[in-house]
C-alpha cells in the first residue's frame, strides 16, 4: 500500500478536535487514457459530512478524477490506474483489482453533468438503484423513494403524479430526481460532476441549497467550472491543473489567501 | 471607392434563382414519376383483381375452374411460415445484435464480422434457397415443409434484424448507460431492464420490415420445393386430446401467397389472371398494413421516449 503524502494533509482536522472525519483519500493516484497520461500522483483527502469541491481548467483531469471514485473508467478499454483511493472506515482501496466496481458504485453513488433520467416513470427511476440492490417489497420501495425524493427536496412537487414519465419533468427537476435516484441507495460519498451546468440560475441555485443539506448526511466530492459555485458550497477545494494537484486548502483560504501563485492566477481569472 | 456594380449582380442572381427553380420542378418531376407508376400498378392491379376479392375467395382452396379457385391454403401456408420466421429470427437476430454492439469486443475479428453481416444482407435469395435445400430438406430431413421455408425465410432476415437491433441500440445515449451502471447495475442488468426496452421500437420496426420482405419472398421458397397446389390445409395446431397442442403442422408441406400468384400468371386462361391480380392486391394490403404497423409502433414508442 502507498504512503499517505503527508505534506497535503496539513489541514487533517484532528478526530477528537474536529468532526470532519476522513471519508476517502486518493494517495498517489495516477491514472492512463491508452498513453495520454491523464492523472499525475494526485492525493487527496475527501472529509465525511463536507463539500470537497474540484476546480481548475477544461482538460485538468478533474472529472478524470472523480470519475475513478466509481469506477467508471473501468467501462472503457485502454483506462489504466496506479495508486489508491482508500475509503473509510474499511480502508479498503477501491480501485484494487480485486475489489468489485458494482460494489463500489453500490457504495458511492454519481450525479452526472446533463440530468439522464431513465425514460421510466419517477417512481421507478428512483427505485431502480433499489431494485438492483434486491430490494422488491412494494411498501419499503414506497418508504424509501419518498425518503429519497425528500431528501432531494423534490417530493412536494412530484408526490401526486409520481408515476408520470420523468421527461415531463423540468431540466432542474430532472437533476432532482437524478439525485433522489443517486441518494436512495444510501450512498457514503456522492459524486457530482458539474451538476449545473445545464441548468439555469434559479435550478442552479436550489441544486446547490441541496448540496449544502445533503452533507449532513453523506460525503460530497463535486466537480466544477464555475469557481463561485466552489466557493459558495465547498469546505475544501482542489485546484487542478494538467492532471496534478497544484494546491489543496480550505475553500476560503484558497479563495482569499492562495499559497501557490498559480492558484491566484487560476481564480482571479488570469488564465483557464 | 467603386460604385455597387448592381446591373451585372442582379443578372447574376437571376440566373442563380433561375437554376434554383429547374431544380425544383426537376426534383419534383423524379419523385411523381416514382410515386405514379406505382400508384398506377396498384390501381391496375386493384382494378383486375376486385371482382374476385370475396370473401369465398379467402376461404376456398385453389381449384382447376378459376372462378371457384382461393387462396386459402397459401395465406395460412404465408402466415405460418411467417411464424416460424419470426420465432426464429427474432430472438437470434436481437440476441447477436445485442452481443455484437454491447458484449463483443472491439478488435478487428468483430470489424470483420461486421461488415460480414451487412454483405449478408445484399446475398441474393435464391442463394439462400439452395443452401436451405441442402442444409434444412436434405441433411436435418425437415423435408419440402413449413418448418424448412420458415427457416429459411429466418436466415435471409436474419442480417436485417441484426442491423436494425445494432441501430437501434446505438441510438441510446451513453449517459443512460452510465446512469444504470453508476448505480450498479450489472451489464447484462443494463443491457435487459434500460437499453433493450428503450430501443424495442426500432428492433420491432427493423423485425417488421424484414417480416414484410420476407412475405414476399418467392425464389427461395420454390428452391426448397413449395408446392404449387395445395388443397389442404395442415394440421392444427391446437388438438382435443392432452397436451392439446400440436407441432405437426411443421412437417406439413405448404403454399405461400407468392407462389399461388405466380402459379396463377403462368396459366393460359385469361381467368386465372384475375385471380393473380387478387393475390397481388391481398399480398400487397399485408406488406402495407406491416409496414405501416412499423411506423406506428416505432411512433408510440419513441413519443415516450425522450434523451
Amino acid at each position: 500500500m502507498v504512503e499517505l503524502a503527508v505534506n497535503m494533509f496539513d489541514a487533517k482536522p484532528l478526530s477528537e478536535t474536529a468532526p470532519a472525519a476522513l471519508k476517502a483519500e486518493a494517495r498517489d493516484l495516477n491514472f492512463h487514457y491508452g498513453s495520454f497520461h491523464a492523472l499525475k500522483n494526485i492525493s487527496l483527502p475527501v472529509f465525511d459530512h463536507s463539500i470537497t469541491a474540484l476546480i481548475g481548467p477544461s482538460g485538468c483531469g478533474k472529472s478524470t478524477f472523480l470519475r475513478c471514485f466509481n469506477r467508471m473508467h473501468d467501462l472503457y478499454p485502454g483506462n489504466r490506474y496506479a495508486g489508491g483511493i482508500v475509503l473509510h472506515p474499511d480502508n479498503v482501496n477501491i480501485l484494487d483489482s480485486h475489489v468489485d466496481p458494482i460494489e463500489v458504485r453500490m457504495r458511492i453513488s454519481m450525479v452526472f453533468q446533463k440530468p439522464n433520467p431513465f425514460p421510466k416513470s419517477i417512481f421507478e427511476n428512483v427505485a431502480y438503484g433499489l431494485k438492483v440492490r434486491g430490494i422488491t417489497r412494494r411498501d419499503q420501495l414506497e418508504a424509501k423513494v419518498e425518503q429519497a425524493l425528500r431528501g432531494a427536496a423534490l417530493w412536494t412537487e412530484v408526490k401526486d403524479r409520481l408515476h408520470e414519465l420523468a421527461s415531463n419533468l423540468s431540466g432542474g427537476q430532472q437533476q432532482r430526481l437524478c439525485i433522489a435516484r443517486a441518494l436512495a441507495i444510501d450512498p457514503e460519498l456522492v459524486l457530482f460532476d458539474e451538476p449545473t451546468s445545464a441548468l439555469d440560475p434559479i435550478a442552479t441555485a436550489s441544486i446547490e441549497e441541496l448540496m449544502l443539506e445533503l452533507k449532513e448526511q453523506v460525503a460530497i466530492l463535486i466537480v466544477t467550472h464555475n469557481m463561485q459555485q466552489a466557493a459558495r458550497v465547498s469546505d475544501h477545494t482542489a485546484f487542478l491543473y494538467m492532471g496534478e494537484v497544484i494546491e489543496f486548502n480550505d475553500t476560503k483560504k484558497l479563495f482569499t489567501m492562495p499559497d501557490k501563485k498559480q492558484t491566484e492566477d487560476y481564480i482571479t481569472g488570469r488564465f483557464g | 471607392m467603386t460604385p455597387a456594380p448592381t446591373v451585372d449582380l442582379r443578372k447574376l442572381i437571376a440566373r442563380h434563382r433561375f437554376r434554383e427553380q429547374a431544380f425544383t420542378i426537376l426534383g419534383l418531376l423524379a419523385l411523381l414519376i416514382g410515386l405514379l407508376v406505382l400508384l398506377g400498378l396498384f390501381t391496375q392491379l386493384a382494378v383486375t383483381g376486385a371482382p374476385r376479392l370475396t370473401p369465398e375467395f379467402f376461404t376456398s382452396f385453389p381449384s382447376r375452374i378459376a372462378e371457384k379457385a382461393g387462396i386459402l391454403s397459401a395465406w395460412v401456408g404465408s402466415l405460418l411460415v411467417m411464424l416460424v420466421t419470426a420465432c426464429t429470427a427474432i430472438p437470434l437476430g436481437v440476441a447477436a445484435g445485442v452481443y455484437l454492439e454491447e458484449y463483443a469486443p472491439k478488435n478487428w475479428l468483430t470489424a470483420i464480422i461486421e461488415i460480414n453481416v451487412m454483405n449478408l444482407a445484399g446475398v441474393p435469395s435464391i442463394i439462400y434457397g439452395l443452401l436451405a435445400l441442402g442444409l434444412f430438406v436434405y441433411q436435418f430431413g425437415f423435408g419440402q415443409s413449413i418448418l424448412s421455408a420458415g427457416l429459411t425465410l429466418a436466415l435471409l432476415i436474419l442480417p436485417i434484424v441484426i442491423v436494425a437491433t445494432r441501430e437501434a441500440l446505438r441510438a441510446v445515449p451513453g449517459s443512460i448507460r452510465e446512469a444504470a451502471y453508476a448505480l450498479g447495475a450489472t451489464r447484462w442488468q443494463m443491457v435487459s431492464q434500460h437499453i433493450v426496452p428503450y430501443s424495442a421500437g426500432g428492433i420491432m420496426t427493423g423485425v417488421i420490415i424484414g417480416l414484410s420482405r420476407a412475405i414476399g419472398e418467392t425464389a427461395p421458397i420454390i428452391t426448397i420445393g413449395a408446392l404449387t397446389f395445395i388443397a389442404f390445409l395442415p394440421t392444427p395446431p391446437v388438438t382435443g386430446e392432452f397436451p392439446f397442442l400440436s407441432f405437426e403442422w411443421l412437417k406439413d408441406p405448404f403454399t405461400v401467397l407468392p407462389i399461388q400468384m405466380f402459379n396463377w400468371t403462368s396459366r393460359p386462361e385469361e381467368a386465372f389472371q384475375l385471380n393473380a391480380a387478387a393475390a397481388g392486391v391481398v399480398l400487397l394490403v399485408m406488406t402495407l398494413a406491416m409496414n405501416a404497423l412499423a411506423i406506428w409502433l416505432r411512433y408510440r414508442i419513441r413519443r415516450k421516449i425522450k434523451w
